[in-house]
């Protein structure tokens, strides 16, 4: 199977492209060694091919690499990863080398990095409820075993630590079940990836983790393969080891920015703000590895972190991100200045697999009605507050103070919580119908007669009016 | 056996393929490209090399690998056995490619799209020495609990029928029926019909007749007739999928082809879970018994995913041709153009607005206009309607899709980021949305109730007053308008939460019928104007919004089910008695203020 043939020299080089001439017998997307005189070996992948030349990216940059004195073989393959168990508790590089000085996993299973995409036929709906201990995610944006459910944030934002808490916390729910933990960093700096890997080590989640690292001093083509490293990885130990696995990748707005790099030094036509047109395609690539599958006890849940160019949603990398995951945890600036945590926005935040996750059985009987409750009075409390703004407070009628009221009860108590404080289900229910019993009944029209008569708390309501 | 044209690989870019020595073959033929016989269509010839968009996964392909053409066009295969299955964007089935490769889906997989080797019932319509007209149903079959499929001669063969089979099973490749004509043709149960090539009818037709969904806002104030074209477009997590959904299960077409585009693995997964097991309300049988899926997630390749709204679009061309009316849902059609920007590009295009190819605007217009009423061939009334969702980029309605798209469809169906946020679904934003249908559906609704166009302007008035005066509330608050505009206010909220919004997964408000819709329409409206008469006549407006008949029928779109409307009735006269109990004591007050004036001199 193995090309034997050794070519010498590069006929050019264009960022981390490199350009091979009269090559023969070569594949599209095989895998290439290129070593340079000094002996450095670096890996790449054809990227476009034809009777007389081969176009390269390599992964670990092209810096240093000179046009002569090169060799080059063709090894006939795709980018392949050895996979095991054993891989728990280690740390990787992007391309997934051990970079923690222990020796290379070996395994008789070698897995495509690029993964295959999942038969839709074959795919088992998810609906088993994830409890993060977090109410704003749990109790009105589900997590659902087997969902992508990414957090969209700002610099500055407490997303890592969200993202680090989440995987404490459901950690310790599926005790009883196989749970572990896949993390891969994409050229963010030393200190964020030092901050997961010391949250898991606190945890005692570390031993139980994989760990792939492509930093942000890491050639940037690296990154592209990172996440597919990690993926390639949790789809092993889901699906043929039946584990429950949790993917945390950071930062996605990285890897799309060596997209970028790398699609403009192929001189592609770009679309938006200089992405490729494929960036969709690309970005469902990674994120439809997400799921479960029929037959298969494991699943892979994903939580992607991106952080928004300032703090712009409609930017292409949440934008496009927001239509491949089902749903998505944004955080808020106003929430954060106001010393909140978890900034998690109430408005526009949602799980889009929440749906079929929730109620009798799975949480409780009133589960949907109480965050459809929540979202409905908590946009009133937006408009309000606008209006507010303008014509002052005193101008507002007497119901409209009451939502104010239950507003920023909502915030503070409802949203705000501790970093290490895991509330069950059910206290985030109760939590819910405390804050929404600052108003009146009738004004929850989104909750049926009969779970109000069955939780609404009377008093609260006219403790507040008697306050008034 | 070689017939086939030869030629070979000179070089691979993505899925684009050039290949040398392909004499012979013609634009949009298939090609088998490679050891694995990847699947393949030639999109563009230049002297002696051909270009090929191949729809497989071609990662390993060499420049000198062989590349063979049929030289015949990439078709669909159509017949029994198309209903309740689930395909690629090529027409190959998904449950099968399962049963072989388990659970991903690997490359160079051929399966042939119909069961082989399956027994239909088939039952003859026409006897030997009958005269065969292109499109004649020449036979019946029981295709599934609810679609019978008839049977059709090919649109090009004409003549008299030599011999048919007799009552009985077949499978789809036996000889069923021979026609001799200025050609003699053999038929079977099955046929292909290439896929960017539109079935022929006789003649388009106006409909007159609206598609209904169950979905109040739709039906009520953006009717689509059935024939007609839609777009949905909404930013992400507005719910076009959602609202998709909830029109491929309760609208009133025969048939659902549901195609989608580039979209989520787990929403059709959903949909394979639910629609067996949900009844549709016509015909009391599983709405899996009248669906065909296409399914060409994001993450499979790119270029099936550009053909799979006209597999999707072929397959509802050919029951349409039965006689049937076919809704084609297809999610997402901004997917669908950036499968062509993608594939355009690589091909080196000169590129248009944001990078999409200059023939964008051309393709859609094709898409769109393949939905329509018309008479087939045989003479029967088809339809098909097509409801293309759109995902702008950020939002934002000005992108080049949506706009090429609303230039040739005639209903709008705008979904609002302010209203799902809120979660007030459907979103679809009664000011930004529209429908040209309005005059074509009118007097169906009329035959309903001769009430139904003024109910619904009111209302409609009513809406786009509040629209109007919210502008004004937003500086100076509610509380400064006049009494009457306040009532507008509380009249639309009344509306928004009792009518507007509506429960996909509560099982006696996710459907709406008709004549429901239209009497908690008539609720609300009335409500109005007679709240607008207690107040010109003196009584205080928080006194009416108080009234526990207000609360009470904002609730009934869920209390009460399709069957039990007659309910709705009693809750009108418990309304009507509380607003008259008002009234009379405004009338009271009249008189003794009349009485007082009467005795003061």
């Amino acid at each position: 199977m193995m090309n034997e043939i050794e070519y010498t020299n590069l006929a050019a080089i264009n960022g981390p492209l490199v350009f091979i001439d009269r090559v023969r017998n070569v594949g599209f997307g095989e895998l290439v060694e290129i070593r340079s005189g000094s002996g450095q070996l670096r890996l790449g992948q054809v990227v476009e091919i034809d009777e007389e030349r081969a176009v390269v990216q390599v992964f670990e940059g092209t810096s240093g690499l000179p046009l002569e004195g090169i060799k080059t073989v063709f090894l006939g393959k795709c980018l392949e990863m050895p996979v095991s168990r054993e891989m728990l508790g280690r740390v990787f590089d992007g391309i997934g080398r051990p970079v923690d000085g222990a020796p290379q996993v070996t395994s008789d299973i070698m897995m495509d990095v690029n993964g295959l995409p999942i038969n839709p036929y074959s795919r088992e709906y998810p609906r088993d409820f994830i409890q993060t201990g977090i109410s704003a995610i749990d109790g009105m944006n589900t997590l659902i075993r087997g969902q992508k459910l990414p957090i969209f944030s700002g610099s500055g934002m407490p997303h890592n630590m969200i993202a680090a808490q989440i995987a404490r916390q459901a950690a310790i729910l599926t005790a009883e079940e196989e749970f572990t933990v896949v993390f891969a960093a994409m050229g963010v700096k030393f200190d964020v990836a030092n901050f997961f890997i010391e949250s898991f080590e606190k945890s005692g989640a570390l031993g139980n983790s994989a760990i792939f690292l492509s930093l942000a001093d890491a050639p940037s083509i690296e990154r592209l393969i990172t996440p597919r490293s990690a993926l390639t990885l949790a789809e092993y130990l889901a699906f043929t080891e039946g584990m429950h696995v949790l993917v945390i990748l950071t930062d996605m707005s990285n890897y799309c920015e060596s997209l970028r790099e790398l699609s403009s030094s192929r001189g592609e036509i770009p679309s938006r703000k200089g992405y490729p047109g494929y960036l969709y395609s690309d970005l469902a690539s990674i994120y439809e590895r997400a799921g479960r599958i029929k037959g298969k006890q494991g699943s892979i849940t994903q939580i992607p972190i991106l952080t928004m160019p300032s703090d712009d949603i409609s930017h292409p990398i949440p934008d496009l991100t927001g239509y491949i995951t089902e749903g998505q945890i944004v955080l808020e600036r106003e929430l954060f200045n106001k010393s909140i945590y978890p900034p998690i926005a109430g408005l526009p935040s949602l799980s889009r697999l929440m749906k079929d996750g929730i109620g009798e059985g799975r949480t409780r009987k009133d589960h949907a009605g109480v965050a459809a409750q929540l979202f409905a009075c908590y946009a009133r409390v937006k408009r309000i507050r606008a209006l507010a703004s303008i014509v002052g407070e005193e101008e507002l009628t007497a119901l409209d103070r009451e939502y104010l009221k239950f507003g920023s009860l909502f915030e503070m108590e409802y949203l705000s919580q501790g970093p290490d404080e895991n509330r069950t289900i059910e206290t985030t229910l109760d939590i819910g119908w405390r804050v929404l019993s600052t108003l009146p009944a009738e004004e929850l029209y989104r909750i049926s007669r009969e779970d109000i008569q069955k939780y609404y708390i009377p008093s609260a309501g006219a403790e507040s009016h008697g306050a008034d | 056996m070689d017939d086939l044209i030869h030629g070979l690989v000179t070089s691979v870019n993505g899925p684009i393929v050039r290949a040398r020595g392909l004499t012979g073959v013609s634009m949009l033929d298939i090609a088998e490209v490679g050891p694995d016989r990847l699947i393949g269509e030639v999109i563009k010839l230049d002297g002696d090399v051909a270009i090929i968009q191949v729809y497989e996964d071609n990662t390993g392909l060499k420049p000198g690998d062989e590349v063979l053409s049929s030289g015949r066009p990439l078709s669909v295969l159509l017949g029994p056995g198309l209903i309740s299955n689930i395909y690629d964007g090529i027409q190959r089935p998904l449950v099968d490619i399962a049963n072989i490769l388990g659970s991903y889906i690997k490359k160079g997989v051929k399966v042939s799209p119909l069961d082989t080797t399956r027994k239909w019932l088939f039952r003859p319509t026409v006897k030997p020495g009958d005269r065969i007209d292109p499109g004649a149903i020449i036979g019946e079959i029981e295709e599934t609990g609810s679609v019978l499929h008839r049977v059709m001669a090919p649109p090009d063969v004409s003549g008299t029928l030599d011999w048919i089979a007799a009552e009985g099973s077949y499978t789809i490749e036996e000889d069923i029926y021979r026609v001799k004509g200025s050609a003699d043709y053999s038929g079977k149960l099955s046929s292909y019909w290439p896929v960017r090539k539109k079935r022929p009818f006789k003649n388009r037709k106006k409909s007159g007749i609206p598609l209904i969904t169950g979905q109040r806002i739709i039906d009520t104030f953006f009717p689509i007739a059935k024939g007609g074209t839609a777009v949905i477009p909404g930013g992400f997590g507005t719910g076009k999928t959602m609202t998709q959904h909830a029109l491929a299960k309760w609208c009133d077409a025969d048939i659902i082809i549901h195609i989608g585009c580039g979209e989520r693995g787990n929403e059709m997964t959903d949909v394979l879970n639910e629609f067996p097991k949900l009844i549709d309300p016509r015909s009391g049988r599983p709405l899996m018994e009248r669906t065909v899926m296409i399914a060409n997630t994001s993450n499979m390749p790119v270029p099936a995913r550009e053909v799979s709204i006209y597999t999707g679009i072929t397959i509802a061309e050919y029951y349409r041709d039965m006689g049937y009316h076919v809704a084609v849902m297809a999610d997402s059609t901004s997917r669908w153009a950036e499968a062509l920007r993608e594939l355009s590009s690589r091909l080196g295009d000169m590129p248009a607005e944001e990078g999409f190819p200059s023939y964008l605007a051309t393709r859609l217009a094709e898409f769109y206009e393949r939905a329509g009423y018309i008479e087939t061939l045989a003479g029967m009334e088809g339809s098909i309607t097509t409801i293309g969702a759109v995902s702008p980029p950020g939002g934002d309605f000005s992108e080049p899709v949506t706009q090429h798209t609303t230039r040739f469809v005639r209903c709008f169906w705008a979904l609002d980021k302010v209203l799902a946020d809120a979660r007030h679904y459907p979103s679809i934003s009664w000011i930004d949305s529209y429908t040209e249908y309005i005059d074509e559906v009118r007097s169906w609704w009329n035959d309903l109730d001769s009430s139904w166009y003024g109910t619904r302007n009111d209302a409609m008035h009513i809406l786009l007053e509040d629209n109007r005066l919210q502008q004004i509330v937003k500086l100076v608050g509610p509380d400064a308008l006049p009494v009457a505009e306040q009532l507008i206010l509380f009249s639309a909220e009344m509306i928004k939460n009792g009518f507007l919004q509506q429960n996909s997964f509560d099982p006696k408000d996710m459907h709406c019928s008709p004549d429901k819709q239209l009497m908690l329409l008539k609720l609300f409206v009335d409500f109005y104007h007679e709240a607008k008469r207690l107040i010109a006549s003196g009584i205080d407006l928080k006194r009416i919004t108080s009234l526990s008949a207000a609360s009470e029928i904002i609730r009934l779109k869920s209390e009460i089910d399709n069957s039990e409307i007659d309910r709705i009735n009693t809750h009108e006269q418990e309304m009507k008695s509380q607003l008259s109990a008002l009234g009379a004591e405004a009338a009271k007050k009249t008189v003794a203020a009349a009485g007082g004036t009467d005795g003061t001199p």
